[in-house]
């Protein structure tokens, strides 16, 4: 009886196709945009978490200049700047410590191989390359003569080699020379990428050592960041406790006065980002329930309509015999049919859309099978829900009534 | 006792109540016998259309006793006269009733489907039914790729699949021109003659009153003439021509 009831139902969906289409749009769309908005989310979390570890994890940056209500002051009038000693310093005075790293930027274009390229250079020691988690594609980092003497020595990032030299990934351009500002560097290594991310492109960059950059580009001994990177598992509280009393002594501050300089922690950052999204996706994946509910409702009034129009189809099946919950479980498998129809085709779109999306966002594509599995259970919770009113509508039609139904 | 098919005894129906009450019969005795061909006249308000949803057990009355082979349909609820209505009645309406966009065939089959069948037997009753009433060959034809009088035939088709004990048909014919008309009674009464169906037939048209053998004729909610047609419009089977042609 169910199956035949079934067939029924789905015989009916079949013989009005265009209204079944019509009927189940709010569902597809309200199923697609659930699964699309939390898969975008979740790649999204996923984006920032890798592009987080790729910056280095256990990595605290030191930063001049207070901590105002927009994150990372500027370090403007007023607040002096480190020096290389106060890397040397850390290093020396601050246990659990790896590796201390300290980093000047300028913005600079380069130019070779007939091509320009607007860029950053940064100027640091060694040590950069392990706080920022960076490996080598090809060739070496700087040799400790290099450093000392401020030689025209550099590494280049993966996007700065493409748009410079072309060619394959990672190989072209080593032992090149590459003109920076007014001197021109050689070429003795070449990053590995590390990709793009929200935070734009971590590969668009030229290194050099610290003294390079200091009496070749920027003419100052200024260094704008403290990179210090911990060692695995260590406590970041107590080390950055005793991290910011050494600097409050170096900077000579006293008692009473604040930190002018803050310390940033990536760990910490990467639960702020990636809680932030989480929020942000629960919120849109709310949004997009809200049109799932809409369809249902959309589905109760097709499925009223429906009953209306098939009152005298009704009136003949309840005059040829069929029982009142016949005629309910054949309107409450039809709504189910439809939402559950609904839902799925609102999986496939889903599916394709989010992919595509995060192709163009540049986010990685997370299948989430809960989501997905817990959009077909809803939408067919949806068709029993808001079949049920039309459906025992028309179950307890008066047969007579009905027949004579125009 | 047993021996009547239907027995009713001081039928009455009313509706509304107070003021706008109505009695639309007001004490019908009738005993109807295994195999009788009654049509059922009257001018329109005279009863004759409830009487017959309480004969298809349809509507129920609001006194006096309906007896189907000697069970009490008054005192049954609603599903179990389903059941009774699925079991051995078949119903024939003016207005055909047939379920659009749907064929011939699934039409055929629609009261089996509530008897539980399955696939198999659906399909062989419904293509017999089809052929029983001339319609072999048009199984998938839809309504609408269908004549009034191939319409009709689908649905008698359909009342006949469940090979029931009683036909009710009401005015079968009045939505047909005089020839197809002609040829559903002819059809009626072959299921009469041939498959030993009781028959019951409303209808306001004399020339299709003459083909049963019993007319009951109602006014004002009471019988006023039941009598038996001694001469029935006899109708040799094989003067209609079954294969109906557009």
């Amino acid at each position: 009886m169910l199956y035949s009831v079934f067939m029924l139902a789905l015989r009916s969906v079949r013989r009005n196709m265009l209204r079944s289409f019509l009927t189940i749009l709010g569902i597809v769309i309200g199923v697609a945009a659930v699964i699309t908005m939390v898969t975008l989310g979740n790649g999204a979390t996923q984006a920032i978490k890798t592009q987080i570890s790729s910056l280095g994890t256990n990595l605290l940056m030191v930063n001049p200049g207070q901590r105002g209500p927009g994150g990372s002051g500027g370090g403007g009038g007023g607040v002096p700047h480190f020096t290389a000693a106060d890397a040397l310093a850390i290093q020396a005075e601050i246990g659990g410590v790896v590796a201390v790293a300290p980093l000047g930027r300028a913005s600079v274009t380069v130019v070779a191989n007939g091509r320009n390229w607007a860029t950053s250079v940064s100027g640091s020691t060694n040590d950069w390359f392990e706080t920022g988690n960076w490996k080598l594609a090809n060739g070496r980092i700087f040799e400790l003569e290099e450093q000392v003497a401020g030689s025209a020595v550099c590494v280049i990032g993966e996007t700065v080699r493409r748009e410079i030299y072309g060619g394959t990934e990672g190989l072209t351009g080593l032992g090149k020379l590459l003109r920076v500002k007014q001197f021109s560097c050689e070429v003795v290594g070449i990053l590995a990428a590390k990709g793009q991310g929200g935070m734009g492109d971590q590969d668009d960059l030229v290194v050099v050592p610290l003294q390079t950059l200091q009496r070749r580009i920027t003419g100052s001994r200024k260094v704008d960041v403290l990179m210090v990177s911990m060692q695995d598992g260590a406590d970041s509280v107590p080390l950055k406790a005793s991290l910011r009393q050494l600097m409050r002594e170096r900077r000579k501050l006293a008692e009473a006065d604040d930190d002018n300089f803050n310390i940033f922690d990536t760990q910490q950052l990467a639960e702020t980002l990636s809680s932030t999204t989480k929020v942000l996706t629960t919120l849109l994946g709310a949004v997009a329930a809200v049109s799932l509910l809409v369809g249902g409702i959309g589905i109760m009034n097709i499925m009223l309509v429906s009953v209306t129009e098939r009152t005298r189809e009704i009136g003949l099946r309840l005059a040829v015999g069929a029982l009142e919950r016949e005629v309910l479980l054949q309107f409450l498998i039809e709504a189910v049919v439809l939402s559950a129809l609904g839902g799925l085709i609102g999986i496939i779109i889903a599916t394709a859309a989010s992919y595509s999306l995060s192709m163009l966002m540049k986010v990685p594509y997370v299948f989430d099978p809960f989501i997905n599995f817990l959009s077909l259970v809803f939408s067919a919770a949806i068709g029993i829900v808001f079949g049920y009113f039309p459906a025992r509508r028309a179950a307890r039609m008066d047969p007579i009534e009905a027949l004579r139904h125009e | 006792m047993s021996e009547f098919l239907i027995q009713l005894k001081g039928i009455k129906k009313k509706y509304g109540v107070g003021a706008s009450e109505l009695m639309a019969l007001k004490g019908i005795d009738l005993d109807i016998m295994p195999g009788e061909f009654v049509a059922i006249m009257g001018p329109s308000g005279s009863g004759k259309s409830t009487a017959m949803n309480i004969l298809g057990c349809l509507d129920t009355p609001s006194s006096g006793q309906y007896l189907f082979k000697g069970a009490h349909v008054e005192a049954l609820t609603r599903d179990q006269r389903a059941r009774l209505r699925r079991r051995y009645l078949g119903f024939v309406f003016q207005g055909f009733n047939l379920l659009a966009r749907t064929s011939a065939q699934e039409n055929v089959e629609l009261p089996l489907l509530y008897r539980g069948d399955d696939a198999k037997v659906r399909r062989a009753a419904a293509s017999r039914a089809l052929q029983s009433v001339g319609l072999s060959g048009w199984e998938n034809h839809t309504p609408s790729e269908l004549s009034g009088g191939q319409q009709q035939r689908v649905a008698i088709a359909r009342a006949i699949v469940t090979e029931p004990a009683v036909v009710l048909a009401d005015e079968p014919t009045g939505n047909l021109d005089t020839q197809r008309s002609h040829e559903i009674m002819g059809l009626l009464v072959s299921l009469n003659k041939d498959h030993g169906i009781t028959v019951l037939m409303v209808t306001h048209e004399p020339d299709m009153a003459a083909y049963a053998r019993r007319m009951v004729h109602f006014v004002d909610g009471n019988i006023a003439k039941d009598v038996e047609n001694p001469h029935p419009n006899n109708v040799a089977s094989g003067d209609i021509d079954l294969t109906e042609t557009i």
